[in-house]
């Protein structure tokens, strides 16, 4: 799976609570919940959004509370893929769970500028910055879990019970 | 084989199993609240999910929006309860019936040696007793009520060694705060962090929940602690006999061993914005808070409130600040009510609420406004966590709170008491 589009940049340990607040998580509708997303980091997120797909970040990306209504609310909100030197792990299960793509770079945070072109492979865990024309290897999202991102957890469960 | 890796093993019906090894594990308990829980029964639904896998062994406790505050929560609830009722779960606790999820599933449900996931981050408290458990999302606790099977990657474990000896007010809550500030809030991302030495030994088993709860702050996996007298006392007390250890061998593998001296230890603070922004409360300076917090997962139990009581008893909580005591359960509730702690907090001027997550989980109610500050015994002090993203946070134990609400500045407990 190979993802293109542009950066929208963070630092370290950006957490669920800001990623997702808590007094938005009464809300079921995805959404409804992408409407919020990183309000409490990034008041401008909204419009980085409309032109700007992909996320890269520090350390530690969505550590903090295991709700799976942080990586929802990303992918709804249109990111298409999270980039980051590491991932806290429930976000990191949760994301492939339902169907975020991310990739763990270690370093990758310090190369790469807000607003530059990524070309990503997932499955080969290449990542190049068109912009500045630099390649990194990120560790590869293993087959079993490429497996449960392409379809969601969901989907995935649901082929294997009937399968 | 480290005690985590001999559980996974076991779980897994494998001989022996080593770090970064994939394993699928055998789920003994698996437990999910009214926040992720909605999402969670949704998923199994969609999954093509008819029945749970096991009706004694999925677990729902409504914690975060206790009692309902609009009617989104009471829709919620309805869900979970509905749910509840038409697969015949044993264990459902509704309103009033349980409290925080956590001392909840260590009143009734946690035995060492088992593997327990849970739909909220800190369901690594359980290692406390000699479990391995670690909290998951609400798809992936779907397809555990489905199949009653996970999938891990075999964690590599941290050895943190506790010598000496607390010296109270000294509490596991400071140590904890000092080993995350030290190893810092991704130290031990990915990682098992196992609690040992003279001072966890001599630490009573709500203690190790405390810091096995906190583990999670710096990225862990899971926490815990080797079962030992304490943890065979715990399940006496509470009428249980006979149950199994399973123990770690005498030369298991670490990843990484270090080294703490309780017997050195300060009262500590995480001030704001994250949990290993750690300092001794000696260094903080003088900080005027608007609330103080004694309560949730991290510190809401009976010991934590003798503690307070005896340093709030025949004291009053200062002009302009609210106090929040939160049991974490019925059971503390109760017990806290029989030994007339709860006098002591009422008679201070302390709002005693009912057992919930309160202002820890910043969608309910004891919230803070823009340019206030909270000094709280829970366990995150993220931007925003309990209120306004304005709002500071400062962590710390139970002693440092009450200190600090009569104080009216967080307040080191041991001048207070002097």
């Amino acid at each position: 799976m190979t993802i293109q589009g542009k950066v929208i940049k963070y630092g370290n340990n950006v957490n669920t609570d800001v990623i997702i607040p808590s007094k938005y998580l009464v809300l079921t509708d995805p959404f409804a919940l992408a409407a919020h997303a990183m309000e409490a980091l990034d008041p401008d997120f909204p419009q980085k959004i409309q032109e700007r797909k992909i996320v890269v970040a520090g350390r530690n990306f969505g550590c903090g509370s295991s709700r799976e209504q942080a990586p929802i609310a990303l992918k709804y909100a249109g990111v298409t893929c999270v980039v980051a030197d590491s991932f806290a792990r429930i976000f990191y299960r949760n994301a492939i769970n339902i169907g975020l793509p991310l990739l763990e770079c270690d370093g990758i945070s310090a190369q790469i500028r807000d607003g530059d072109e990524l070309r990503v492979n997932l499955e080969q865990g290449l990542i190049e910055d068109v912009s500045q024309g630099l390649h990194f290897k990120a560790v590869p999202i293993p087959p079993f879990l490429m497996a449960i991102l392409e379809k969601g957890l969901v989907d995935y469960i649901k082929s294997r019970r009937s399968g | 084989m480290n005690i985590v890796e001999k559980i996974l093993a076991k779980a897994s019906n494998r001989d022996q199993v080593s770090p970064g090894e994939i394993v699928e594990a055998r789920i003994d308990k698996a437990m999910m609240n009214d926040i992720t829980g909605p999402l969670a029964i949704e998923a199994f639904k969609n999954m093509g999910g008819e029945r749970v896998w096991d009706t004694t062994r999925a677990i729902i406790v409504l914690d975060h929006l206790v009692p309902a505050n609009d009617d989104q929560a009471a829709h919620l609830h309805k869900l979970l309860r509905t749910f509840a009722n038409e697969q015949g779960l044993k264990y459902f606790y509704d309103v009033g019936r349980g409290g925080v999820c956590h001392q909840v599933m260590m009143e009734n449900h946690v035995k060492p040696g088992e593997v327990i996931v849970g739909a909220d981050s800190h369901t690594c408290t359980y290692g406390a007793l000699g479990a391995f458990s670690t909290g998951i999302g609400s798809t992936e606790i779907a397809s555990v009520y489905l199949t009653g099977r996970l999938w891990f990657k075999v964690p590599p474990v941290i050895q943190v060694v506790v010598n000496g000896a607390f010296h109270p007010p000294v509490a596991p809550k400071d140590l904890i705060l000092y080993t995350i500030g030290q190893l810092t809030a991704d130290g031990a991302t990915y990682r098992g962090v196992e609690f040992t030495g003279q001072a966890v030994d001599a630490t009573s088993v709500e203690g190790r929940m405390t810091l096995c709860n906190m583990v999670v702050e710096m990225g862990a996996k899971n926490g815990i602690v080797p079962p030992d007298a304490k943890t065979a006392e715990y399940f006496t007390s509470r009428g249980v006999s006979s149950v199994n250890f399973i123990e770690g061998d005498d030369d298991a593998d670490y990843e990484k061993i270090v080294e703490y001296d309780a017997s050195s230890l300060e009262p500590m603070v995480a001030l704001p914005p994250s949990v290993d922004n750690v300092k001794p409360v000696s260094e903080v300076g003088t900080i005027e808070i608007d609330q103080a917090l004694l309560g949730s997962c991290t510190n809401g139990r009976l010991e934590d409130f003798r503690i307070a009581a005896e340093i709030l008893r025949n004291k009053k909580v200062k002009k302009n600040v609210r106090a929040l005591v939160i049991p974490a359960s019925q059971e503390v509730y109760l017990r806290a009510m029989k030994e007339g702690l709860l006098d002591v907090f009422v008679k201070a001027g302390a709002l005693v609420c009912n057992p919930n997550c309160g202002p820890c989980y910043g969608g309910h109610l004891g919230l803070l406004a823009a340019g206030e500050a909270c000094v709280s015994s829970s366990n995150r002090n993220f931007v925003g966590r309990m209120g306004s993203p304005k709002a500071d946070i400062y962590l710390a134990s139970p002693a440092t709170v009450a200190a600090s609400a009569v104080t009216g500045t967080i307040t080191d407990p041991r001048v207070l008491e002097a």
